[in-house]
This record gives C-alpha cells, sequence and structure tokens, in this order.
C-alpha cells in the first residue's frame, strides 16, 4: 500500500521522443542521402563535441525555454491554455530594457528591480485575460492571441518613440550597459566562448517553487482542483475566479521574467521593431507538452530542446539547413500530443497480468474479516 | 429443442482489469416478459450492449430466432428485429414525435422526405396501443411518460419483435408507471419478446415472468418469477439477506435548524423561476424529505440553499444565524454538510486521489494545513482512519485514483467526509443513486444515525421507496413550489403522493404552515 511511481508519463515522453528522432533522420535522408548519418550523429552529439562552450549554450538556449514551458505548464494545470507568453515575454523584455537603459542610480540593485518590473509587467499582461475569462466569461486563448499583438505594437510604439532606449541606426533597442546586465556566476569562465549566465539557475529555481506550489500548498491544491473540475470546486467553497486570475497572473510572471532575463543577459539580444512576435511563448508551448506540465519535467524537456537545437546549428556544417532542426523539434511534440494513447496503450499492456479489480477487493475484504487492518499490513511490510 | 427468441450463449466481456460478463448464458423465449435483475455493476447493461451490438463480446455466440447472428450495431440489431429503450431516452429534443420515429428510416422522394405514410402509421399504430400522443408534439414539450411510449412506438414501428428496456421506470411517477406496466402486459399479449432490466423486485414480481439474476457479473440462476420471494431475489442478487426496510424510531424533532423563508431561485435566461416562493424549516433530529419528479425545481433549490446558484430573493437561515449572503466556505465551515447530486461533477475531483477529496472540505483547517503548507502524512492518516471506519474499498489505499473507484466507493468518499465533518444540518440530494443494494442499505442507516445524534437532515430524491423509507415529514415540489406536506409517512397512501407529484392536486401551504 505504498504511493507508487507512476512512470507511464515518463515512457510516453521517451517514446515520443525516438519517433520524433527516427521520423528525423528519414528526413535527412530524403535530403541528403549521403551526409545524413554524420548529420544525425551532429544532431545527436553536436552539443557535447564542442567542449564547454557547447554545454554552456545548451544551458543558455534552454532558459528561455524552461521559463516559458512552466509558464505554459503551470497554466494547464489550472485547465487554462496560456498561448499568450510570447506577448508576456515581450512585456517582460520591455520591462528588461527600460529599467536596464534608464535606471542607472540603482547601482548594483538595478539588474534586480529590472527583473521585478519585467516579471510584473508580464504578470500584468497575463492578468487581463485571467480576468476576462474569470469574470466575463472571454475565452482566454482569443485575449491570449489579441494581447499578443497588443503587445508587440505598444513594445515598437514605445522604444521607437523614446530616444532613451531606441538606437535609430539598428533600429531596435540600445545596448544594455554592462553594469546593468545579470551576473555571470563565473559561468562565462566555466563554459568559456558561450553566453550561459545566471539565468538557467533562476530558471531551476522557479521550476523547484513551482512545483512545491502545486504539489504541497493548499494554493496549488484549489489552482489544481479548478483545473480539474470548477463545478466541484465551486461546491467545494473554493473561489474559482480568483484560482483562474491568480494563476494566469504567475503564468504571466514567469514569461516575463523569461524576457527580462534575456534582454538583460548582454549576449548582444535587442527589442528588434519588426513586425515579429517572439517564438519563446510559443516554443514554451512544446516544452510544456514534452514535460507533461509537471515543473521538474520541464526543466528536463526545456534541456532536451535546447540541445536539440544547439546540435542542430552544426548541421550547417553538412550543407543540411539548420530549419531541419526545427522540423525534428517539431515531429516529436507531435508524437507528445500522441504520449496520451501512448500512455493508454502502456497502462493496458501493464495492466494485463494483474488480478482483476474484484478479485483485489475480495482479498482486501478478506483480510478485513480476518481482523487484519491495513495498518498492521502495512508496519509488517516494512 | 425449443427454439428462443434470443439466445446468448457463455458471453464474456472484459474491460480493462475488470470482467463485465463472465461467461453469461441468456435465454429469452418467444412471447415472454424476461427480468434481468442484478446491482450497479453487476454487468446487466453491458449485456444488453453486447446483444444491442454496441459492444463486442471476446467470446460466446448470439443466436436470434434460432440462427447464430453476428450483431456488430444497432443496425443489424433492429434488422433483426431488436429494439432497445436506453435509460436515457435518446429523442431528438426540438424534433417531433413523428420525426423522432422515423429518424435513420425516413422515405424520401427527390431528396424530400415523405411524412404521410408514416404520420398514418403512426397514427394507427397509437389507436391500436391506445397511447394518447400527438405526432406533431416537440419532445421537449411532453412529459417523460410520453417520451417512453415515443420510444416504444419507435420500436414498433420498425416492427421489432424483441424488445429491451433498460431501467424503464426509474423516471416515472407511479401512476406512470402503473401504465407503462399494463403497456408492458400489452405488448407480450401481442407476441412480443420482453427483456426488462432493473432492480426494482417489487416490478419484477409484477410484470415478469422469468427472471436472471446477474451478480459481478456472473449469472446466478434463471428462475420462474412467480415459485420465488422477494426476499429469495434479493438475498441472489446481493449475495447475503438483506433488509428492505429501515429500522428506525419515531424521530424526536427539536428545535429548527434551517429555515428558508419566501426562496425564488431564477431559471436559465428567458426561462420562468426554477424555484418559485419557498418556505419550509427542518428541525434538529429529523429527516425531511423533498419528494417529486426530477426536474421540478429540486435541484435548484438546493443550488439556492447551498450558494451554488445565486438566488433572486428570500433568507436561509441557520440555527438562527442569517445564512442568505454567506459564501459557501461560510456555509461548508459553520454547519451545512452536503451529499451533492452528481458525484462525478459536483462532490468529487476524479483526478485526485481518494485522500485529497477526502479533505476537499477541509484542506485548509488547521489539521490538515500548516501556514499554506498541505501535512501530507495527516491527510493519509485521516483518510486510513476514514478507509477503516466506513469500509471504503480501492485498489491503493487513500493513493487510489478516484477516477479508478467503482461508483459505490466513490460515493462513499463523499459520505465518509460529509458526515465526518462538524455539522448541524445534512443535506443529502440522491445519495444512493445508481448504488446497489448493499450500499443502499448501508447510507440509510448512516443517514438514520445522523438524524438520532440531534442533526437536521433535508434530503431530496426522486426514488419514492427511498422517500417512504427515510422520511419524517415529507414535502412534495412540483414546477418550483412545494404543493404538498405530509407528516404522517406511516400511513400515507402512494397514489395520493402521485397526484401531488403530478401536478394533479395541491394543498394551500398557506393553511399547512
Amino acid at each position: 500500500m505504498k504511493k507508487s511511481f507512476d512512470f507511464a508519463p515518463f515512457i510516453s515522453s521517451l517514446v515520443a521522443i525516438i519517433c520524433g528522432l527516427v521520423i528525423g533522420f528519414i528526413i535527412l535522408l530524403v535530403a541528403n542521402t549521403k551526409e545524413a548519418v554524420p548529420g544525425f550523429v551532429t544532431i545527436l552529439t553536436g552539443s557535447v563535441a564542442h567542449g564547454m562552450k557547447g554545454i554552456g549554450q545548451v544551458l543558455y538556449y534552454a532558459t528561455p525555454l524552461i521559463l516559458c514551458g512552466l509558464s505554459v505548464g503551470f497554466a494547464f494545470k489550472t485547465g487554462l491554455f496560456n498561448i499568450g507568453g510570447s506577448g508576456q515575454f515581450l512585456m517582460g523584455s520591455f520591462g528588461g530594457v527600460l529599467i536596464g537603459l534608464t535606471c542607472k542610480s540603482l547601482g548594483p540593485m538595478q539588474w534586480v528591480v529590472a527583473l521585478l518590473f519585467a516579471t510584473l509587467l508580464g504578470a500584468l499582461w497575463g492578468a487581463i485575460p485571467g480576468i476576462l475569462k474569470a469574470y466575463f466569461n472571454v475565452n482566454e486563448v482569443i485575449t491570449c492571441i489579441m494581447l499578443n499583438y497588443i503587445a508587440l505594437f505598444w513594445v515598437n510604439m514605445t522604444v521607437k518613440g523614446n530616444t532613451a532606449l531606441f538606437n535609430t541606426l539598428r533600429n531596435e533597442s540600445k545596448d544594455i550597459p554592462a553594469a546593468a546586465t545579470i551576473p555571470k556566476l563565473d559561468f562565462d569562465k566555466f563554459f568559456a566562448g558561450s553566453s550561459v549566465n545566471s539565468g538557467i539557475v533562476i530558471a531551476i529555481i522557479a521550476a523547484i517553487v513551482l512545483y512545491i506550489v502545486l504539489e504541497k500548498t493548499t494554493f496549488g491544491y484549489e489552482l489544481k482542483a479548478c483545473g480539474f473540475n470548477k463545478v466541484a470546486s465551486k461546491y467545494a467553497g473554493i473561489n474559482e475566479n480568483r484560482s483562474i486570475v491568480l494563476s494566469m497572473l504567475i503564468a504571466g510572471a514567469i514569461c516575463g521574467l523569461a524576457g527580462g532575463i534575456m534582454l538583460l543577459s548582454g549576449t548582444g539580444r535587442h527589442i528588434e521593431v519588426k513586425d515579429v512576435i517572439p517564438n519563446e511563448g510559443f516554443n514554451g508551448i512544446s516544452v510544456a507538452l514534452l514535460g507533461i506540465s509537471n515543473p521538474i519535467g520541464i526543466i528536463f524537456s526545456g534541456l532536451f530542446i535546447a540541445y536539440l537545437t544547439a546540435g542542430g546549428f552544426y548541421l550547417q556544417l553538412f550543407h543540411f539547413s539548420k530549419e531541419i532542426i526545427d522540423i525534428i523539434i517539431a515531429i516529436i511534440i507531435y508524437f507528445s500530443a500522441f504520449a496520451l494513447i501512448i500512455k493508454m496503450m502502456l497502462t493496458k499492456f501493464a495492466n494485463r497480468n494483474q488480478k482483476p479489480e474484484y478479485e483485489v477487493i475480495k482479498e482486501q475484504k478478506a483480510r478485513k474479516d480476518a481482523g487484519i487492518a491495513f495498518k498492521d499490513l502495512k508496519v509488517k511490510e516494512e | 429443442m425449443e427454439e428462443y427468441a434470443i439466445e446468448m450463449r457463455n458471453i464474456t466481456l472484459s474491460f480493462k482489469r475488470k470482467i463485465a460478463n463472465d461467461d453469461v448464458t441468456l435465454k429469452l423465449r418467444k412471447g415472454e416478459v424476461h427480468a434481468l435483475l442484478g446491482e450497479n455493476g453487476a454487468g446487466k447493461s453491458t449485456l444488453m450492449s453486447v446483444l444491442f451490438g454496441l459492444y463486442k463480446a471476446d467470446s460466446g455466440d448470439i443466436y436470434v430466432n434460432g440462427k447464430k447472428e453476428i450483431i456488430d450495431g444497432p443496425v443489424t440489431a433492429n434488422k433483426l428485429g431488436i429494439g432497445m429503450v436506453h435509460q436515457h431516452f435518446k429523442l431528438v429534443h426540438n424534433f417531433t414525435i413523428l420525426e423522432n420515429i422515423i429518424l435513420g428510416i425516413e422515405e424520401t422522394k427527390g431528396g424530400i422526405i415523405q411524412l404521410a405514410d408514416a404520420r398514418k402509421r403512426v397514427v394507427e399504430l397509437c389507436k391500436k396501443y391506445s397511447f394518447d400522443l400527438d405526432p406533431d408534439a416537440k419532445i421537449e414539450d411532453i412529459t417523460v411518460g410520453m417520451q417512453q411510449r415515443t420510444e416504444i412506438l419507435k420500436m414498433l414501428f420498425r416492427n421489432n419483435n424483441i424488445m429491451i428496456f433498460d431501467e424503464p421506470t426509474a423516471v416515472l411517477t407511479p401512476q406512470e408507471i402503473e401504465e407503462f406496466m399494463i403497456m408492458v402486459k400489452n405488448l407480450k399479449a401481442e407476441g412480443k419478446s420482453i427483456l426488462f432490466i432493473s432492480h426494482k423486485l417489487d416490478e419484477i414480481k409484477q410484470v415478469a415472468d422469468r427472471c436472471t439474476i446477474l451478480r459481478r457479473g456472473k449469472r446466478i440462476d434463471t428462475v420462474d418469477v412467480d415459485k420465488v420471494s422477494k426476499e429469495e431475489l434479493s438475498e441472489m442478487m446481493v449475495g447475503r439477506k438483506v433488509s428492505l426496510k429501515v429500522d428506525k424510531s419515531e424521530a424526536k424533532p427539536k428545535n429548527v435548524i434551517l429555515e428558508v423563508k419566501n426562496l425564488v431561485v431564477a431559471g436559465e435566461r428567458g426561462h420562468k423561476d426554477k424555484v418559485r416562493n419557498v418556505s419550509f424549516d427542518v428541525r434538529s433530529g429529523e429527516i425531511v424529505c423533498i419528494a417529486g419528479i426530477d426536474g421540478n425545481g429540486q435541484s435548484e433549490l438546493i443550488k439556492g440553499i447551498t450558494g451554488i446558484k445565486p438566488i433572486k430573493s428570500g433568507t436561509i437561515s441557520l440555527d438562527g444565524e442569517d445564512f442568505t449572503s454567506k459564501s459557501i466556505r461560510y456555509k461548508n465551515t459553520h454547519g451545512f454538510s452536503h451529499i451533492p447530486e452528481d458525484r462525478h461533477r459536483d462532490g468529487l475531483i476524479l483526478d485526485y486521489n481518494m485522500a485529497n477529496n477526502m479533505v476537499f472540505q477541509q484542506y485548509f483547517e488547521k489539521e490538515f494545513s500548516n501556514s499554506g503548507f498541505l501535512k501530507t502524512k495527516d491527510i493519509i492518516e485521516y483518510t486510513q482512519k476514514k478507509i477503516d471506519d466506513y469500509d471504503i474499498r480501492s485498489l491503493n489505499g487513500p493513493y487510489s485514483m478516484t477516477r479508478d473507484m467503482s461508483g459505490g466507493n466513490q460515493q462513499k468518499i463523499i459520505v465518509a467526509r460529509e458526515m465526518s465533518k462538524p455539522h448541524k444540518l445534512m443535506i443529502a440530494v440522491q445519495p444512493t443513486r445508481g448504488l446497489d443494494v448493499g450500499a443502499i442499505e448501508y447510507i440509510h442507516k448512516e443517514i438514520v444515525k445522523l438524524r438520532d445524534h440531534g442533526i437536521g437532515v433535508l434530503l431530496v430524491s426522486f426514488e419514492l421507496e427511498e422517500v417512504m423509507n427515510l422520511a419524517d415529514r415529507i414535502l412534495v415540489m412540483f414546477e418550483g413550489e412545494i404543493v404538498g406536506e405530509f407528516k404522517d409517512v406511516k400511513n400515507l397512501d402512494l397514489n395520493e403522493l402521485g397526484l401531488y407529484m403530478a401536478g394533479g392536486k395541491r394543498m394551500n401551504m398557506k393553511e399547512v404552515a
């Protein structure tokens, strides 16, 4: 009578990954038969084949993937679909840039305040669809998508209109001064040549905090209850409107934080004044799916996708276009959408040789009748 | 060898880890009424679904009129003359009776439906079986009894000679049940062979010739109904002796616990009010039962009282304290306990494990949480205690996923949860819906025990037997109003009660109050 760990979701993600890689290999074969094998090897090993720099790059790429994945996954757990991650990311980017460029007087606290402000703007951008959903029953998917565009054009307009922020020559935001970037924690020395910084640490801490919130607190209990069954939550006196707003607010905050971290990394990333929505928020959906919305799982799925992306970068050495890696990741995501079916098949397979339920219950009853309570049994087993 | 209308030989069917039908053989003679008796989950409906082609058996054969047939769907079943009336009717609500009857076998000419011939036949059939039905009435406008007759007409129209009824009386008033029984006898006289699923012994005694009893997926026996007693039937069904009557002493009502005054609950937008000016009280130590046919505002009344639905006007008070505008959480922690109508929809988070559901109303209390963190260990220990106290059976104890548990044990989680937390009033809506006789007996006993401990019980039930067994006082609800109050339950005439339930009679409630 112990809590058993459920391996099925883990295995189903693994199956999705393997299927995706196999089909990816087939695509490589079709594109360029001769170089398919070395190309495929590069995808799998490219990141580590280039020493510590490669590993550092994986961690750097993984930072926004993990954070945006956490955001989407957290909202999923509450039964909401946060497709507005990109807008929240952009708002966070803007918040980071604004403080990073204008508030020199904050001194060493500048990057902290910048990240907090980024988080705040992201939270605001997440709370809006939450409020509309909770109190006016407007579908959050629609408001999220619309807010992505509002964020894009508002940020473009504001950056362009502010000489303190705008670099007219390059049509993007100005460089963040080194004093305002987030600490490198000597990662740049350890992973020499890579862009990694303390952002990855923040991402992992965020994942652990969210895991604790979801699994160990009454707040997480309420959020998940609302996600599973809104009617029953209301019956038990849970304020489901509050849960929806808070869940979206937190989801937005994490994406905003991701935006702030990326812009304050000092790696040459800027807010480019273009009509293109950043894809971080959408990548978060893939990461959350592959990690089955579990915060800890999302750390690994984020790292994995970053690993493939970093490896795929070297595909160009073999005359493949690096977009192929995006195709392979997309296929993996497709298969992880089938994860549910795979999970069902696994459960069926696992249960095939087990006793039918009524027989187990009959045994339990026999035990009970014999005067052996579960508690005694538990003691004996241990 | 005798030729049977239907022979199901050695049918076995399993779902995942559960065997629903285990080597079941069922033989339906031509022109007989054959009852299929069993507890919920005994495999009756599954067996009928196999016969109707909705499930495919793992092994076993089906013979129709002596010929081996493979039934792969309702269309094939219909071709073989098998018709079925499901427990929840399969009718299109905004279609007329006639349109529903021809649905699926419409005759068309150049793409346009030809109704004239069909109408003539339907009218003829109505006359022949003396069904009082208007072919052009819409389903949403007619009573449940009439809807059932529409379903029967559908089978007659398709010349089905073998008819399956899945718990046909569950939704009918006593009068409608009587009419239905006569209908079944008429159909039998016509030479139709009828299979009749039920767990109501009275009905089986009244109308069936033979009866096959299923228990836990296995066929226990097939008996001639007039040769066995009700008690013997129920023993075969449950596997042990059960008392069909609830043992309870005279109620000793004391002070008023719940007082509801002039309560009005609005209906859907554009519809009339669902609860109209309802006033009543519940005293401590009595079971007040709201009887009535499903859909007459009972569920809205309870939702209004508990706060799940906003009320339009009126007041609610508990033990003298005004509860009208209190939050659901406040009500739940200050004296209300509520066993909701639908355990899956309202009462449980199916994707939570048993322990999490056990503290669903109390997880925030000091006992189970500490500054926002759940005390998992205490929750598990508490659940384990409740499992022992209430004999809740499952595969993994407190860690069992609620979704994987049987309906009766799921209901026991709710019962254990609501009865264990401190409360002054127990609101129980359909507490035994879909449960087997053993579980019903258990829950009834617990409710009576609560009453004897001085708790006020407000019970809503659509099962007359339950109402008669448990109630100390009966209120009848019809179209959102309370139309009758009966204090002397023991000497109450069922037909009289039925008249009130169907709106045929009403008391002047001001006089009663």
